[in-house]
């Protein structure tokens, strides 16, 4: 599917409050944009936040090992007797974290090329789709698996493995908007009137794919975090004991079914949280008129 | 003709891109900071060691003549040793690639068994029950991390109603050597072993339910939209008019148009479908390619991981191909417009 786009005309400031209506109208919407707000501000917050902050390091209570889910500890307690539910909080600062640098690199990279290849076309665009075609083609699971084997397996080198190969998502997406956008009436006027070409990439093009891009961004937040949650369930992301929720995942996954919270209330994190960026791009999407992005 | 050189086109494109792959995967493991030979060795190898290892390796050549050699090597199907098993990483990947192979082929299988369906009734009932169900179904696939699906089925069917097995592919004491197509399913069939293939598909049934569901609730959402495109079309109206049984109208006339987009959807996840193999295949114990590369990544096992990764975007190339083409062939417009 190649992402095709139609925004709307570009919306004036003044419909803000307008948007915020229609926004707080969209109850998936309002839910995704209450579990993301909520996830970043519990990572945020987490040490004041947390009832056993102590717990995020290499904490051994071998009394109070494989405990269910108490009012003292509401998600029970691992294997060596930490709290599970502050390890989740404090995990959701790495996945946070992963989704931030992999996006921040893929996007402005994704779209600059986007726009490049949606507006020069020639070798321009042969070269830049071709390379995305290219990249493409390896899994970004795999691809990260690569660079952990030869570097090392950490954290740093997987968001950079990931980032490698996410870029490609948003320049297709930018690239067919650029493509339509190429021919209207208000790029040709700016042509005309001797414009620079950053001008018209960034000035009159670019605010135009604004509202595609942040859909895609939500979206794409929470399946960066579900591909970080996947790398670091093999062993791939960052080193315990810093609390992961991938790692917590495969950790407690040793003690199925009896100790079945260790490992399915820190999934249920990550379901949440990514069900969050989710709702909040599908509730975008709805508002912004954008169709079918990804 | 027309077809032909629709085919021809995307044949050769096809051909590109696997060059560029080689390049992107030489450069990862040949340019990167680190030597190859050290890591393979580790710290308490002496230098000669080390050079011997280089020299056998061809780590001493010039880069250009090292690509040589490694695409000279991938055109004979030749990926080199491996420094793990000592053996040719091709034999390990041709014992393992089976197993993934049928594991993704039962996945897609499912994918589209349930998919297409739901995305009809979605359809067909749009803003009813069964479209809130569908769509609420597609979300959840499509957030729930494949390793995460993989152990909740297992704790389910596994543990908690003990009703299919939770790891391998046949059970231990199951002989039985898969050497016509190295699947499972179809090789028992052959021999004419049923009780083989009966273990065979209930070992399957359970990663590749956890590996589908992502790929299913997007086929089921992207049929649902395609379908009710496809109903708003003059000659749906035409047919309704002209009084053609429901049944007809929505099998016939709908849902056949409506399978290109569904594919292509495949076409583009099948990159996510096999990193997420890679997980679900290690939560079930699964003797695919996974267990084969992580265990090679952790060993530092350079050529073994060469060719895990690049199989993997063969595959991924080839599974395009084939869809495209068959895309092509069910979609005249698609060939007119060329390939992508």
């Amino acid at each position: 599917m190649a992402a095709q786009t139609v925004t709307n005309e570009p919306r004036r400031l003044s419909n803000a409050y307008q948007n915020w209506y229609r926004f707080s109208r969209n109850p998936t919407a309002v839910i995704g944009a209450g579990i993301v707000i909520l996830a970043i501000l519990a990572a945020i917050l987490a040490p004041w936040i947390t009832p056993y902050p102590e717990h995020v390091g290499a904490v051994v209570n071998f009394r109070a090992r494989h405990l269910p889910p108490s009012a003292e500890y509401w998600f029970g307690t691992d294997n060596v007797g930490r709290d599970i539910f502050t390890r989740v909080i404090f995990g959701l600062r790495i996945s946070l974290l992963l989704a931030l640098v992999v996006l921040g690199i893929a996007i402005p990279v994704g779209t600059t090329l986007g726009l490049l290849a949606g507006y020069f076309g020639g070798w321009v665009e042969i070269v830049i789709m071709r390379l995305t075609d290219i990249a493409l083609a390896i899994p970004p699971l795999v691809m990260a698996l690569a660079v952990a084997a030869v570097l090392s397996p950490d954290l740093i080198n997987s968001m950079l493995a990931i980032a490698a190969l996410w870029w490609t998502w948003h320049t297709r997406l930018i690239y067919s908007i650029t493509r339509q956008l190429r021919a209207q009436e208000f790029v040709e006027a700016a042509e005309t009137l001797g414009a620079s070409k950053f001008h018209i990439l960034f000035r009159e093009i670019l605010p135009n794919c604004v509202s595609a891009l942040a859909v895609k961004t939500s979206l794409d937040a929470g399946f960066v975090i579900l591909v970080g949650a996947s790398l670091s369930f093999l062993g791939l992301g960052i080193q315990p004991p810093t609390p992961d929720l991938g790692t917590m995942v495969a950790s407690g996954s040793a003690f199925l079914p009896d100790y079945w919270w260790e490992s399915v209330l820190p999934g249920m994190a990550i379901l949440v949280v990514a069900l969050g960026f989710n709702l909040l791009g599908d509730g975008l999407r709805d508002l912004f008129d954008v169709q079918e992005v990804r | 003709m027309e077809f032909l050189s629709f085919l021809f086109r995307r044949v050769l494109w096809s051909l590109l891109v696997l060059v560029g792959l080689s390049i992107v995967i030489f450069a990862i493991a040949r340019v990167v900071p680190g030597d190859p030979a050290r890591m393979a060795l580790g710290p308490t190898a002496t230098a000669e060691q080390v050079a011997a290892l280089q020299e056998k390796l061809g780590l001493n050549k010039p880069i250009v003549e090292q690509y040589g050699m490694f695409i000279s090597g991938l055109s004979r199907g030749d990926l080199g040793r491996s420094l793990l098993t000592e053996r040719p990483v091709n034999d390990d990947i041709r014992e393992t690639f089976a197993a993934t192979f049928e594991l993704v082929l039962a996945t897609i299988t499912l994918a589209f068994v349930f998919g297409v369906p739901l995305g009809v009734a979605a359809a067909r009932w749009k803003d009813k029950w069964p479209d809130t169900l569908v769509r609420v179904l597609a979300i959840f696939s499509a957030v729930t991390p494949s390793f995460f699906a993989a152990l909740l089925l297992q704790i389910l069917a596994g543990y908690v109603l003990h009703i299919l097995p939770t790891t391998g592919r046949l059970p231990h004491n199951m002989e039985f050597v898969a050497n016509i197509t190295g699947l499972l399913t179809v090789d028992s069939l052959i021999a004419g072993r049923l009780d083989v293939f009966g273990q065979a598909v209930r070992h399957l049934l359970l990663p590749a339910t956890a590996l589908a569901l992502a790929t299913m609730g997007q086929i089921a959402r992207i049929t649902r939209s395609s379908m009710i495109d496809v109903s708003s079309q003059d000659y749906i109206e035409a047919s309704r008019a002209f009084g053609v049984p429901e049944p007809i109208r929505v099998f016939k006339y709908m849902l056949r148009p409506s399978f290109v987009p569904p594919l292509t959807i495949l076409g583009l996840e099948f990159a996510s479908l096999i990193g997420n193999a890679f997980v679900v295949e290690l939560v079930f114990s699964w003797p695919g390619m996974a267990a084969y590369g992580i265990r090679t990544i952790l060993q530092k096992d350079l050529n073994a991981v060469m060719g895990v990764v690049m199989v993997s975007g063969v595959f991924f190339v080839l599974v395009n191909l084939l869809i495209d083409v068959l895309v092509g062939f069910v979609d005249p417009r698609v060939r007119i417009r060329g390939s992508r």
